[in-house]
């Protein structure tokens, strides 16, 4: 997986940098994703994981500038292709959604609309952003279909979604977002709503086509094996806050912050042996609501090897000497 | 470890649901004649399964396949299109209500949703007061606050928070206290259907354990309906497999994630998404899923078998037992053929 690693001279494609996002209340200010940095290159797979309420779906939102009111960027700059996509207004950002930058999302019934022919929403979004006649825009929304290998894609273009199965929808979902040919993709928890076979169907097609197009994908999950599976560089979220990142193959092999290695320690695959024996190794408590993050380390309530600084300063995010990995972590060396 | 008495015994459990609707949605209109046209889904077709005592029994399978209609067959909150649920014996699917109530004591369920099967407009003791109120009518309220208290003590939620409502609680506390409402009647066999799935990693491991000490503790027997394999296979005993309402597997945890005999189920376990293993090597499955409306005839998963051959698309395979044990419901199985 590391064979697709890109030349480390290239620009990035995008350049996430103290990325803060935050939503007012009556009472108070809640941030719900804090000085989170990163780097994505084009052709590069990067997976963004965290629990839910972690921030990671709010910073693949961000990107698109698609905070709803009034929640706001209120930190950071969004490098797109060298371009810092924050003091865009919402004029100057159409252009760019979903036709350089895509969203795929987690329910492929949510995203389609009922009531129009898989065609109809194929082309009308090629038409919105390209200048087309209807006939090449058909033409065009017909070769994608089969690029995602939906089968005799002239006679399912006049269909409606319900007429799909579930993994065909996402399939459709996947072939509207990579009409323009984007230069990045979101895929915000694209097989969650899936079944396990479908999901490996899919997981295989966004593979495929992240190699075959050179496009950038930012994989949100939950899932640390589909991740694995994916990508080749990960994100730890926790708490609104990046605690670890680096190369896939470390970070799920040699995790370095004590969440990372109790996330991993905790899924019920990572222990070998006997089926139906022994507990499966556990994270203590729940991660802390917005309203009250700990002070210091968000995460050191639950840690098991926290010492006095962990509560009183936030840990920077580090490089590991052994590594290569960066981890938000005191003890980490 | 050697059980030999069926606890929960379900015999060729058959549950279609008309979903028809009213005349005008079931007309038709063929060769100019109006006829009136059913739609039946076919969620369990013929299925037979034993639940040993003390054993944690998984059933599997993908959306569609039947696995919470059979939950729900189980503890009889559907009533059956044919077929029998018997438990310890007794015939208990046909029971009127009221002489259904003390098997229901014996016989609880765990919902996947926390956030759907707590009441939000009662507080944690009433949620658990309720069942005893029902079941044991000689209670007295000072009985009940204590084992109310012990209860909630057992499944790691503070009694003191018993006054408290489920919307101020997370998702794990939630499922812990669905836990506590159903072995708050002392159960003797728990059916949980995906009790873990709507949560995070880090808690799902926390109630899995919560469930595994309970086991131990009440000696509990366990029907745990899931998708996930990878937490089948830390927690069964056995393990069912289903596809689209049929049983195609049904084996001890190790003969099934060991040697899978079934095509369906080692395309199953190869979908897995296994951390840090490449993406090869897997079984691709072609063909759309059916649905359990337009059952295929034959064995119902050949439209997607790569091992189909003629009497798959003809005769429905029936279940037989192997010399491991493993009970298998394949035609090319049958034949050695894989």
């Amino acid at each position: 997986m590391t064979s697709m690693t890109p030349p480390s001279a290239a620009a990035p494609l995008l350049e996430v940098q103290h990325l803060e996002v935050s939503f007012p209340t009556k009472t108070k200010t809640l941030v719900a994703v804090r000085d989170v940095s990163f780097t994505l290159h084009r052709g590069e797979r990067l997976g963004l994981v965290g629990e839910s309420g972690a921030g990671k779906s709010i910073t693949g939102f961000s990107i698109l500038k698609l905070i709803s009111r009034p929640g706001r960027i209120s930190n950071g700059s969004i490098l797109f292709e060298g371009r810092d996509l924050v003091p865009l207004s919402e004029q100057e950002m159409r252009p760019l959604r979903g036709d350089r930058i895509s969203m795929i999302f987690q329910d492929p019934m949510m995203t389609l609309n009922p009531v129009l022919t898989i065609g109809t929403q194929m082309i009308e979004t090629l038409l919105a952003h390209r200048r087309l006649s209807r006939r090449e825009a058909r033409d065009q929304a017909i070769e994608t279909l089969r690029a995602v290998h939906i089968p005799s894609p002239e006679k399912r273009m006049d269909q409606y979604p319900h007429q799909f199965s579930g993994g065909m929808r996402q399939r459709i979902v996947i072939a509207i977002a990579l009409l323009t040919r984007p230069s990045l993709i979101i895929a915000d928890e694209p097989t969650t709503a899936l079944d396990v076979t479908i999901q490996a169907e899919i997981l295989d097609l966004l593979l495929e086509l992240a190699e075959h197009e050179g496009m950038g994908l930012l994989l949100i999950t939950h899932d640390l094996a589909v991740v694995s599976q994916v990508t080749d560089r990960v994100a730890v979220m926790y708490a609104g806050r990046i605690v670890e990142i680096g190369p896939t193959e470390q970070v799920v092999h040699a995790p370095q912050h004590p969440y990372t290695q109790g996330l991993l320690a905790a899924l019920p695959q990572t222990h070998a042996g006997e089926p139906g024996t022994g507990r499966l190794a556990q994270i203590h408590g729940i991660m802390p609501s917005l309203y009250n993050t700990p002070p210091g380390c968000a995460f050191h309530p639950r840690c098991p090897v926290r010492i006095h600084a962990c509560s009183e300063t936030v840990p920077a995010l580090r490089p590991c000497s052994q590594t290569g990995t960066l981890a938000a972590c005191h003890l980490v060396e | 470890m050697i059980m030999s008495t069926a606890l929960v015994s379900i015999r060729n459990v058959v549950k279609h649901f008309d979903i028809s609707g009213g005349l005008l949605e079931q007309l038709r209109f063929s060769g100019g004649r109006p006829t009136l046209k059913r739609t039946v889904v076919h969620a369990l077709n013929d299925v037979s399964l034993d639940v040993q005592q003390g054993e944690t029994l998984a059933v599997v399978g993908e959306s569609g396949c039947g696995k919470s209609t059979l939950a729900r067959a189980v503890v009889c909150l559907h009533q059956l299109s044919s077929g029998e649920i018997h438990y310890r014996d007794q015939r208990i699917d046909h029971l009127p209500p009221a002489r259904l109530l003390p098997f229901r004591t014996k016989l609880q369920m765990i919902f996947q949703d926390p956030y759907a099967s707590l009441n939000p407009r009662m507080t944690v003791q009433r949620i658990l007061e309720e069942p005893l109120r029902l079941h044991h009518r000689a209670m007295t309220p000072a009985q009940i606050a204590e084992r109310v208290a012990a209860v909630m003590e057992q499944v790691g939620v503070r009694a003191s928070w018993a006054r408290q409502y489920p919307h101020e609680f997370s998702g794990g506390q939630r499922q812990r206290i669905s836990i506590a409402r159903a072995l708050i009647v002392d159960p003797e066999c728990i059916v949980a259907d995906e009790p873990i799935s709507a949560l995070d990693v880090s808690i799902q491991a926390q109630i899995l354990n919560l469930m595994m000490d309970l086991q131990e503790s009440r000696a509990l027997t366990y029907l745990f309906i899931s998708h996930d394999l990878n937490v089948v296979r830390r927690i069964a005993t056995r393990v069912a497999v289903m596809y689209l309402g049929s049983l195609c597997e049904l084996a001890t945890a190790r003969q099934l994630f060991e040697s899978p005999r079934h095509p369906y189920t080692q395309a199953l376990l190869s979908a897995i998404p296994a951390l840090g293993r490449g993406r090869r090597g897997r079984i691709r499955l072609s063909g759309e899923l059916s649905t359990p409306i337009d059952l295929p005839r034959g064995c119902v998963f050949h439209p997607r078998c790569p091992h189909a051959y003629e009497p798959c698309r003809v005769d429905t395979p029936a279940p037989q037992t192997l010399d491991t044990g493993t009970v298998v419901a394949c035609h090319a199985v049958r034949d050695g053929r894989i």
